[in-house]
């Protein structure tokens, strides 16, 4: 990744996290908001591979805990985990598959809301697992989903479409 | 009939070695774990720093610091999108807007009544109060300085019920300060910077207000019900203290000797929505219906008490 391209990532990514915080949060639809930043996130993984998605979600997550006066680490954690693993699987399975990026938000987004419960007990700030899971992420992942394709959309235009390194030779085996 | 393949090489780009092509591959799966792993690290390191260090440790003050910084750009990204939030709520508001307007009608009649019957006992409190000399603790809203200041960041997810206002230490905000609406009490600031302050809401797990119904004068503590939304819960209500359904809730307020209740008395809370006993509770379960829409809040109002406050 050359160094505009890495500009224009953190520049996106810092962009959509004040959003986020300022606007998004407060977008309530039927109890769930939706979560642009770890959208956007997801489709710069895609587009940009595991390395980006890591590097992006930790920074991402230190502007976003930063900004909120959150635990300082604790959506880092979360962002980096989430950006890397979107981004082995657009690497790997997910390359080139038009529902790719639908299918990493919808997933991305069980995990997230998981993985942030676990935290949550683990550092004794333990919500009501059953309110979270049934009444707040149906409705968040609904709304993610409705804005994964023209997010996908304007990541790959803000950032360029795919570079993945193709396969230069096939051996076949005798 | 099978046909015969030999080996051979499909090249689809330039020729390269195969070992050649692997080693690459796999330094860079290499360098991936290793940013990974110190990417993780890093964050686990942050978050028990954080988490173990006082509200004034390094990471606080960092952070601190970098809010500060961050403000300019949350208050932008507020006042960009504030105009489509407003046409949002307005046509949200029109669905139910006939039925509010009837209901608000009924209420502004009795409360025209309410306000006659209130000034008259004003008065009566106020010559009584002189006549015995009574000595109350600080009142709400006359022993405070309201500082004003717009909501810059909303809840972070629905674990925390936290907002942060645009106004810190530099505009006189101080920890622990009770926070306000018009409408009743949003909660207290619980982490100060200089030009930014977090106030954790009613409707946060970790919250509780000392208070009281006005109307039974029933004693309890105001906290969050889990997994039920908005609603709150009046706890540690007498079974005996006959509490009904529509009663006011305000902020009790209490003293005990040097210790005084972080929250004034007066602060309305909310409206009693449910009462229920059973046998086997030793109190009276109290649900209550705050009078904060705490999913729509733009502006709160910090009240600081005017020995603390700067001079202006």
């Amino acid at each position: 990744m050359t160094l505009p391209d890495a500009a224009k990532a953190a520049a996106l990514l810092f962009v959509v996290a004040i959003l986020q915080v300022s606007v998004f949060n407060s977008v309530t639809i039927f109890g769930g908001y939706p979560d642009v930043l770890l959208v956007t996130l997801i489709a710069l993984s895609l587009l940009r591979g595991s390395l980006v998605g890591a590097i992006g979600g930790f920074f991402a997550g230190l502007v976003y805990d930063t900004a909120t006066l959150g635990t300082l680490g604790f959506t880092s954690l979360l962002l980096l985990l989430a950006g890397y693993w979107t981004g082995r699987y657009g690497e790997t399975t997910g390359r080139d598959k038009t529902h790719a990026p639908l299918l990493a938000v919808a997933v991305i987004t069980v995990l997230y809301t998981i993985l942030s419960l676990v935290l949550r007990f683990l550092l004794g700030e333990g919500e009501s697992a059953r309110s979270v899971l049934l009444h707040a992420l149906p409705p968040e992942l609904l709304l993610n989903l409705l804005v994964t394709v023209p997010l996908y959309a304007f990541t790959r235009w803000f950032v360029g479409a795919r570079r993945v390194a193709r396969a230069q030779e096939v051996q076949l085996i005798e | 009939m099978p046909r015969l393949r030999s080996p051979k090489l499909a090249v689809l780009g330039s020729s390269t070695q195969r070992s050649a092509s692997y080693a690459p591959r796999t330094s860079s799966a290499l360098r991936r774990r290793i940013v990974l792993g110190a990417l993780v690290l890093a964050s686990l390191v942050l978050i028990t720093v954080y988490f173990r260090e006082s509200n004034g440790g390094a990471l606080h003050s960092i952070q601190g610091a970098g809010a500060t910084v961050l403000s300019p750009f949350q208050v932008g990204a507020e006042r960009v999108a504030h105009p489509f939030q407003d046409a949002y709520n307005w046509f949200r508001g029109l669905a139910n807007a006939k039925s509010q307007r009837d209901q608000l009608r009924l209420a502004n009649d009795r409360l025209r009544r309410q306000v006659i019957q209130y000034k008259s006992a004003q008065r009566e409190n106020f010559t009584l109060r002189r006549d015995l000399g009574y000595v109350s603790g600080p009142k709400f809203p006359s022993s405070y300085v309201p500082v004003t200041a717009a909501v810059i960041a909303k809840p972070p997810s629905p674990f925390e019920q936290k907002i942060i206002l645009g106004a810190g230490a530099a505009n006189g905000v101080r920890y622990a300060s009770p926070v306000v609406t018009s409408d009743g009490l949003v909660g207290r600031v619980t982490q100060v910077t200089r030009h930014t302050s977090q106030v954790t809401m009613l409707t946060d797990e970790n919250s509780a207000v000392s208070a009281v119904d006005l109307k039974t004068n029933a004693q309890g503590i105001v906290r969050h019900a889990q997994g039920a939304g908005g609603t709150l819960f009046l706890d540690r209500v007498a079974k005996q203290d006959r509490v009904q359904v529509g009663d006011p809730v305000i902020t009790s307020g209490w003293r005990t000797g040097t210790l005084t209740s972080l929250y004034p008395r007066g602060i309305p809370i909310g409206r009693v929505s449910s009462v229920s006993r059973s046998d086997t509770s030793l109190y009276t379960f109290v649900q209550v219906s705050p009078l904060v829409d705490f999913n729509a809040l733009d502006s709160a109002i910090v009240l600081v008490r005017k020995a603390q406050a700067p001079h202006r």
